[in-house]
């Protein structure tokens, strides 16, 4: 039985990194939050732009987003670092933080007579936390503990073909192994909707694939803007999608093809193993953190022009369906899904190979990513307006 | 074999593959599945990089299948070798029977 080597936390979820997640309440405290993770090992700083200003549905998203990545495996302790006069929830993200069992420790800016003194404070409470953490050794565990997050960006014509499909391979490997699997990017269900909600577990899971399409629709509508016009793209058309469907079937595919389990809002956590959609943006930074925030320990990301990114408490694997690009970008990218299209190799293959190597990385392997430190793309989904 | 020009077929029920080679009409093109078996067959058409091939005849209103899946409607006869694209497939988007209300 496939299995991998992690950090069993308290409640029972399995770490793949351990991880000091250095936590700005608000984007005020990211100055000193960078200065922090600059000086002390192990923590990764949680950089967003969030947390004052905005409307009361969208703080309360915050603050959700941020306990929930104090909830994520990957994160051993966390430090809050908080500025005093936030709108987020600064009380509720500690309590909750503490819930978890993990060594929470927290600063406050104003309180300790601003940004040096809260430095000083807070690379002193990180160094506690590492020293408190650093010697968790890994265990073995089987992959019911293993949740994965999926995405595609920067798309081009091998990713429908090449590697999205070795996403879809791996993820019905980890549903079948009996864990789980989030997939997002809902604005890219478009146009094959009706295809997802055959897959769906019953009828009110179909329901929920229709409504979060048409919510996401009704946000574009809201503001004069038809997603739905003009797709595919003459761009699209010109590499050779026919149709809108075909469009959205070469994202989705990377979904494998298991029963849909459920939808989760973009806060929330899957709520049972096996194969979940996410509602969630398309854009890289959102959708990872979404990834993150719903537990996710690994990310399998699907180029074929070339993205770059990366999440701070989460390992992102890239896999590349354009040869050339592989071999132009081989500083970022983890695998070579190119040899798919240059036939040398098959979609079964290499998602073999994809889920080799995803174990490796659950179990310590560094990515390319994290060996370049292309870590901090990220931040959260907001609905409302900046007040 | 090396210098063949390649295409993949993403599902065993798919009646299209994927050209992964600029490819002139009467050229023969090495089909692979998932598994990476192969088959080879000849184009009809010249079909551009990332453009799709008919494996097999479809009908006018037959649906094209690709990832297993429906990708659209043939709205011309199309040929097993024939460059499939916009001039001979059509999405079935906006068919009563399942576009929600308001939806275009």
């Amino acid at each position: 039985m496939p299995g991998f080597q992690g950090y069993v936390r308290k409640d029972g979820k399995v770490g793949a990194r351990n991880y000091v997640a250095v936590i700005p309440s608000v984007v005020c405290s990211v100055e000193v939050v960078e200065a922090i993770v600059a000086n002390t090992v192990m923590t990764q700083g949680i950089i967003h732009h969030q947390g004052c200003c905005q409307t009361p549905p969208d703080l309360e998203r915050v603050t959700d987003c941020l306990i929930k990545i104090c909830e994520n495996p990957n994160v051993g302790a966390a430090l809050i670092v908080s500025l005093g006069c936030e709108g987020v929830d600064t009380n509720r993200l500690e309590a909750a933080a503490r819930a978890t069992g993990k060594p929470i420790e927290r600063v406050n800016i104003q309180e300790l007579g601003g940004t040096s003194a809260a430095i000083a404070a807070g690379i002193n409470a990180a160094q506690r936390l590492v020293m408190a953490i650093s010697g968790q050794q890994r265990e073995s565990v089987d992959m019911s503990s293993f949740v994965m997050g999926i995405k595609c960006g920067a798309s081009d014509t091998t990713s429908g073909v090449a590697s999205n499909p070795v996403i879809g391979y791996v993820a019905d490997k980890v549903v079948d192994l009996g864990g789980t699997v989030i997939f997002g990017e809902t604005t890219e269900f478009i146009g094959a909707e009706h295809i997802l909600q055959r897959r769906a577990k019953n009828p009110h899971v179909a329901s929920e694939i229709a409504r979060i399409v048409t919510e996401m629709e009704d946000r574009a509508k809201a503001i004069g803007v038809d997603m739905r016009k003009g797709q595919p793209t003459p761009g699209n058309i010109e590499g050779g999608l026919s149709t809108i469907e075909e469009k959205s079937l070469g994202a989705i595919v990377k979904s494998g093809t298991r029963t849909i389990e459920g939808v989760i809002g973009y806060t929330e956590v899957p709520k049972g193993k096996g194969l979940w959609i996410k509602d969630s943006p398309g854009r890289e930074i959102e959708l990872l953190s979404g990834m993150a925030v719903g537990g996710a320990q690994v990310i399998l990301f699907s180029t074929g022009r070339g993205a770059p990114q990366g999440f701070p408490v989460v390992p992102v694997i890239k896999i590349c369906g354009n040869p050339v690009t592989f071999a132009h970008m081989q500083q970022d990218m983890d695998v070579n899904a190119g040899l798919i299209v240059d036939g040398t190799s098959s979609i079964e293959d290499v998602g073999e190979e994809v889920f080799q190597q995803l174990v490796r990385v659950a179990s310590g392997e560094t990515t390319k990513g994290e060996s370049i430190k292309y870590t901090k793309s990220m931040d959260f989904y907001c609905l409302g307006p900046v007040l | 074999m090396a210098d063949m020009a390649k295409a993949i077929k993403n599902h065993e029920t798919d009646n299209v593959a994927t050209v992964f080679d600029v490819v002139k009409a009467g050229a023969d093109v090495k089909v692979f599945d998932k598994k990476g078996n192969t088959f080879v067959m000849k184009v009809s058409n010249d079909i551009p990089y990332g453009h799709k091939v008919a494996l097999v005849a479809i009908a006018v209103g037959e649906q094209v299948t690709k990832y297993g899946e429906e990708i659209g409607v043939a709205t011309k006869a199309i040929q097993p070798g024939d460059h499939v694209h916009v001039h001979n497939i059509d999405s079935i988007r906006g068919r009563g029977d399942w576009s929600a209300k308001g939806a275009q």
